[in-house]
């Protein structure tokens, strides 16, 4: 192994040195170009040295082992991996500009900024939950945006593959992380737990909206432990101008009980990307430092906390999908499909309680006529849908912070009940589908639109016919008809 | 190279079969079988000639402590297995016995060890069931990967230098990537006598070029392995016993 006698000009499995760009205490990283190749390109090369530190080797050989098993634009791409035994070293796409760290130098940013770069990170950290990867080291310096728009999270050296052997299994005897964005159970040594991620995310979130971090920059065991029981200064003391649901949302996030944050990164992008959706609690109302007898109360429960047994990544997020209803009010048979589509919610949310349910309906506006909204009657036509959705929900007695309701308006209402499910992180989306009908056999319908392009499942709840040769086509109850596509 | 592993057959035909079955559809170069081809199951003659008929065609076969006591003699065992190794005697040829108690202890292939039980001391079966005994293992050998049996459980377990093991246990059909600078012991779970409360027979696959070793499970016909236990002079009981544990896998 020689890595340290690397030098520009030399050429490594055919990638050309061209210049050390950074050299960190684990690695070197040095721009490289090889021919026939156009992307720009990074290659990464661990210090494997004598005598040196073992743990920084630990953090190459994780990555090494990780980064290759991800797709997406939320991650680097990897051009090429180096064989350990001869010169280990990973080539990875070099993302342009700089990372977040760099715009946190202008903190405290506007609550837009917050709230759109937050979506954005959240939904990164959502795909790589997804494909079983715990990041654990989330901080500004380890977060990139692409110029095409998405956040790409970088370094995976301290991270959980929860198929993989855990590589830092038995370095625990200390925390590992940064210091300052660590959530308390990962100061335990817990490293199996995707909600991690959202409280280090929850710091990055107040760092950016109050340019101070929740926690400061503890240096001790005993400083970090704080966080088991100190509850961080209320933004709206730092920031008076901040909105009290951007105080939920990120306070909620710094939870000291994983249980009581967002359960997966997809709810959080869900909430910054629909701030008037938010339900406010007390966390928002907070203006002052909690006071003493809170503070005793706290710490108390923080020497006393029960660690709940380690639980997979997948079986995480099952656990809390986003399930949307896309429901249409406007056919004949509106009343008794969507009944269908709520007995099938009600067994669903039964299965899942911290799922969170999004309501859509879609007003159809034609491309002539957009800005008629309001109907014959001179009523607006948006806000009866509204509550027509909300009427629909009623019944289902679902908390409030679990629901949200949306009436959009789309020329094509299968494509934005898609662009919808994608945007905002949908698991599993439920639509009604009308009777067969020979005209909508040649004009195809919403639903079949649906299953074939949604990128997550889809159920379709369809009415069930007695037969064909029932004129009547008279309605006997409603089965659910299974379709789920694949995610 | 592609190198498939079977452990603990235990006289379990249908699931040997499975095994052999999968392996060879999923292709590999070599085969390697980690001991106890015999004991507790029905069929340790037809076992024992398969094994051999592998052999000639190339596989590396290591001796169980099962296949020992063949001829050691069954005092360290417990009840169930010293009677189920008496009644196995009686199914034996005499060749099929001398072939079993002399299979050597273990096979070296490059930086793979293959042994039965663990590596400090192959012939006094002692079971590596824990992190500690596995780093034990690995510390007394400078084979970087070792490969074994014995427990019916599969592990993994993993090591960098001076540094403690740690276990894994890996999922079926996931790949694991195998770093070229840490120690490795793989317990391959079993072909006849799964203990991992999966009853599905188990089978291993280590591939040299991309260093990733990958456990599959296979369903096979355990009603059929059941009734021929049921079916042998084996005491009722103790058949029944063993029949059953096929069907929970432990």
């Amino acid at each position: 192994m020689e890595s340290h006698r690397l030098r520009a000009g030399r050429v490594i499995d055919g990638f050309k040195l061209e210049e050390l760009v950074h050299t960190g205490g684990m690695a070197a990283l040095w721009r490289v170009t090889k021919a026939g190749e156009t992307r720009s390109m990074l290659m990464k090369v661990p210090f494997l040295g004598e005598g040196d530190d073992h743990s920084a080797i630990i953090g190459f050989e994780i990555e090494h082992m990780i980064l290759p098993r991800l797709t997406g634009p939320h991650v680097p791409a990897v051009i090429a991996v180096g064989d350990f035994a001869i010169l280990p070293h990973l080539v990875i796409e070099r993302l342009p500009g700089k990372s977040l760290d760099a715009r946190l130098k202008d903190a405290p940013l506007s609550p837009e900024d917050v709230c759109w770069l937050g979506a954005k990170i959240a939904t990164a950290l959502q795909d790589i939950h997804r494909q079983h990867v715990i990041h654990l080291d989330v901080k500004p310096a380890n977060i990139m945006l692409r110029e095409s728009g998405p956040a790409v999270m970088i370094d995976y050296g301290l991270a959980r593959h929860d198929e993989l052997p855990d590589l830092l299994a038995e370095e625990s005897d200390q925390p590992i992380g940064t210091n300052a964005y660590m959530a308390p159970e990962q100061v335990l040594g817990i490293r199996t737990d995707p909600r991690s991620d959202i409280f280090a995310l929850g710091v990055v979130l107040y760092e950016m909206a109050s340019g101070e971090k929740p926690f400061g920059n503890p240096s001790t065991r005993a400083g970090m432990r704080q966080r088991l029981y100190h509850e961080p200064r209320p933004l709206r003391a730092l920031q008076p101008h901040i909105a009290p649901w951007l105080q939920e949302i990120i306070l909620k996030c710094l939870e000291v009980d994983p249980d009581d944050r967002f359960q997966t990164a997809g709810q959080l992008a869900h909430a910054l990307r629909n701030p008037d959706q938010v339900v406010l609690t007390e966390r928002a109302a907070r203006t002052k430092s909690p006071g003493f007898v809170k503070r005793v109360k706290n710490w108390w429960q923080g020497q006393n906390r029960v660690i709940a047994p380690p639980m997979r990544v997948a079986d995480r997020l099952d656990k809390a999908p986003i399930i949307m209803c896309a429901l249409d009010f406007s056919v004949d048979e509106a009343d008794a499909i969507s009944d269908a589509v709520k007995r099938l919610v009600r067994r669903l949310l039964e299965t899942d309680p911290e799922a969170r349910l999004v309501c859509l309906t879609v007003l159809k506006t034609s491309l002539v006529k957009l800005d008629e909204a309001l109907d014959q009657g001179g009523r607006n036509i948006y806000l009866k849908r509204l509550v027509a959705l909300k009427d629909w929900a009623r019944s289902l007695d679902l908390l409030e912070e679990s629901v949200s309701f949306h009436v959009i308006e789309a020329v094509d209402p299968a494509q934005a009940i898609l662009d919808y499910a994608r945007f905002n992180s949908v698991d599993h989306i439920v639509v009604g589908a009308r009777g067969h009908s020979t005209l909508r056999r040649y004009l195809g319908s919403v639903s079949s639109r649906v299953v074939a392009e949604a990128s997550c499942s889809v159920t379709v709840v369809r009415l069930t016919f007695t037969g064909e040769d029932d004129d009547t086509s008279s309605v006997h109850g409603a089965t659910p008809e299974m379709d789920h596509t694949g995610g | 190279m592609r190198i498939a592993f079977c452990a603990d057959i235990h006289g379990n035909r249908a699931a040997f079969e499975a095994c052999l079955l999968d392996s060879g559809r999923r292709g590999y170069d070599q085969l390697v079988i980690l001991g106890d081809v015999v004991g507790y199951g029905p069929d340790p003659q037809w076992c024992t000639d398969q094994v051999r008929d592998l052999q000639a065609k190339g596989a590396l076969v290591v001796r169980g402590n099962h296949d020992a006591s063949l001829r050691e003699g069954t005092s360290s065992m417990n009840e169930l297995a010293r009677r189920a190794i008496e009644w196995t005697l009686t199914r034996l040829t005499p060749d099929s016995v001398e072939y079993l108690t002399s299979l050597p202890l273990s096979h070296r292939q490059e930086e793979r060890l293959y042994v039965h039980a663990n590596a400090w001391a192959p012939a006094l079966w002692d079971y590596i069931n824990t992190p500690r005994e596995a780093e034990r293992s690995m510390r007394l050998t400078d084979a970087r990967l070792s490969f074994c049996g014995h427990t019916h459980v599969p592990e993994l377990y993993h090591m960098s230098p001076r540094r403690p093991a740690a276990a894994f246990t890996p999922l079926t059909g996931k790949p694991i990537p195998i770093s070229t600078i840490r120690h490795y012991l793989m317990v391959v779970g079993a072909v006849g006598q799964p203990r991992d409360h999966n009853p599905a027979a188990c089978w291993a696959l280590y591939d040299t070029a991309k260093r990733e070793y990958t456990i599959y499970r296979v369903s096979y016909d355990i009603e059929l392995t059941a009734q021929k236990i049921r079916e042998t002079a084996m005491p009722q009981a103790m058949a029944e016993r063993l029949a059953k544990r096929l069907f929970v896998g432990s």
